[in-house]
């Protein structure tokens, strides 16, 4: 009996401390995170320009699907989704193995090349690769003197090479970051499969393809999922490389958001209802790569 | 190894490594050398060091209060690190350490909330702080960064290689629970925080979508938002946006070669 109270009071204090440790944390979490999240919500139901508000209902919805810009933003943001992130964790992949031989020469020389742009702020970055990509600029006069071009390209000036520009300096940035995470992933797997694989005669491409990518298929749903997060929400570059410009080619939904609530008069409520577009996005997205990764397991 | 297919796969890998070397660290190349170019030779391409870089130097700290927007982005970053760090590991501590199944609950959905865009959060985060009369001030940028959903969980994951008879042994000792945690966890967990340090105060100092919306007077600008206000002229000088650009990758630079080992380590303590 005696024994039993101590235990349950015991009980209670682990429950007490418990609550105390994390409580700091949520509370913060409710109010800046759940308590935002559920009032854009609410606010992308509200017409109005400013902080007057009425009642819209569905109205934000439809204008959506009437507004050019919106739709503009939307293709573009799913443009750069599927052409950059394959491109960039295709890269990682192939420099990780490339990196992840222990008789390579230079490896961490390679290794550290590689991963720097990923130290570098986004804004400093972005103001870096403008300037390169200037008209007559380093870009145009490097192509040029490798013969691979004849005539300067209108990087910045061009919807197409605009969207190529921004595409290349996300890149740039972020292989380096998704490299690493391979690089750790390949270093995990025992050797001693490789081995084994070897002295059956696999091939090389054989012992990438079918003992290397099963392997690391955590880690790869892992950066596919983070890199589309990133990327639906991509801001800084397209506002420092190209405003979102020329004409809208490069604009964004997340400089779309920008523009309507800050650069204009704002329009908070419509605002509010793109930006729920990319919640959403990011919920199918990620529930679709989860349902491939399982897919392929079975 | 004299097998001329494996020689041929050996040359091709070099070269991919060399080029995607270069190409990663021109741009670094660029910015040294564009802070020594006039503008006029920055936008020419010229890839030469050239004497520009004392007016360059000049037109920058007479432009920018460089001691005013240096103390604003340290102390942002800093006392901002410093506060998820406590805050957050409090929590990834109290998740692993007591253990409830309602707690697990709360712990799975916060995984769920991590993809949450931002882009969806800064409209009413901008209201809310518009609301409590603290636009443009240090607390509206740092609040809302101090509970990380993502440290809480580096820090639970790391947490689960802390020996809980170091805390058994504190409490037969009589120490109290926040004393356990301040006074054996935090000492035993120190790589731990190095590595979340690095993560979080990386993020806190290139972090421009929020000051951007937030900070709206120049004389609480970070460098971040200074070095992008210098180019949203028309025609921007770009010898001096060069020298804010190196200014501002400096510090993180700095950190990145001090601690290569422990920076790699942090980016990955969340897939461990």
């Amino acid at each position: 009996m005696g024994v039993g109270v101590a235990q349950s009071g015991l009980a209670r204090k682990e429950q007490v401390s418990g609550w105390l440790f994390v409580m700091p944390a949520l509370v913060l979490l409710g109010v800046f995170m759940i308590y935002p999240i559920l009032w854009s919500l609410w606010m992308s139901f509200q017409v109005g320009r400013g902080m007057a508000f009425s009642f819209g209902g569905f109205a934000n919805i439809m204008r959506l699907t009437q507004d050019p810009v919106f739709l503009r933003a939307l293709t573009n943001t799913l443009t750069f989704l599927a052409i950059q992130v394959p491109i960039m964790l295709v890269l990682a992949l192939l420099f990780a193995s490339a990196l992840n031989d222990s008789k390579l020469w230079g490896r961490s020389w390679f290794r550290t090349a590689i991963f720097l742009p990923c130290v570098t702020s986004l804004v400093a970055y972005s103001v870096v690769f403008r300037s390169m990509f200037a008209q007559d600029g380093i870009m145009n006069q490097m192509l040029m003197g490798l013969s691979i071009i004849d005539a300067p390209i209108p990087w910045l000036a061009d919807p197409f090479w605009a969207k190529v520009v921004i595409i290349s300096a996300i890149t740039w940035r972020w292989t380096g970051y998704n490299m690493i995470f391979y690089l750790a992933a390949m270093q995990n797997i025992d050797r001693s499969i490789y081995e084994a694989a070897k002295i059956d005669g696999v091939p090389a491409w054989a012992r990438f393809w079918y003992i290397t990518i099963p392997m690391l298929k955590p880690v790869i749903l892992f950066t596919t999922v983070i890199s589309t997060i990133g990327t639906l929400q991509l801001f800084d570059e397209v506002n420092l490389i190209t405003q979102g410009g020329p004409s809208d080619s490069t604009l964004t939904l997340s400089l779309y958001i920008y523009n309507l609530s800050f650069r204009f008069m704002p329009s908070f409520g419509y605002a509010a209802t793109v930006s729920y577009v990319i919640v959403v996005l990011v919920g199918i997205l990620t529930f679709i790569q989860f349902l491939a990764a399982r897919d392929r397991r079975a | 190894m004299s097998n001329p297919i494996a020689l041929i796969g050996r040359t091709a890998t070099y070269l991919l490594l060399v080029l995607a070397a270069f190409i990663s660290v021109f741009p670094f190349f660029w910015m040294m050398i564009g802070a020594t170019n006039t503008s006029a030779d920055i936008i020419k391409g010229r890839a030469l060091p050239g004497g520009a870089l004392w007016a360059n130097m000049v037109n920058f700290f007479t432009s920018v209060d460089m001691p005013r927007i240096l103390f604003n982005s340290f102390f942002i970053a800093g006392f901002g690190t410093a506060m998820t760090l406590l805050v957050s590991s409090l929590a990834g501590y109290g998740f692993e350490m007591f253990r409830s199944r309602f707690r697990e609950k709360i712990f799975g959905s916060l995984l769920l909330m991590l993809s949450i865009p931002f882009a969806a959060l800064m409209v009413p985060l901008f209201i809310m702080m518009a609301n409590l009369k603290m636009i443009n001030t240090y607390q509206a940028i740092i609040l809302p960064t101090v509970a990380s959903i993502f440290i809480v969980f580096y820090f639970r994951q790391a947490t689960k290689a802390f020996p809980h008879e170091l805390r058994d042994a504190a409490r037969i000792d009589g120490l109290k629970e926040w004393q356990i945690f301040l006074y054996v966890y935090m000492p035993v967990m120190r790589s731990t925080y190095a590595a979340a340090t690095i993560i979080v105060f990386m993020a806190n100092w290139n972090n421009y979508l929020w000051p951007l919306i937030v900070l709206q007077t120049n004389e609480m600008k970070t460098l971040t938002l200074v070095v992008a206000g210098l180019t949203s002229a028309y025609t921007p000088d770009f010898g001096v946006v060069m020298v804010g650009a190196i200014f501002a990758t400096l510090p993180t630079l700095i950190i990145f070669f001090l601690l290569q080992r422990r920076f790699v380590e942090g980016m990955l303590g969340a897939v461990k």
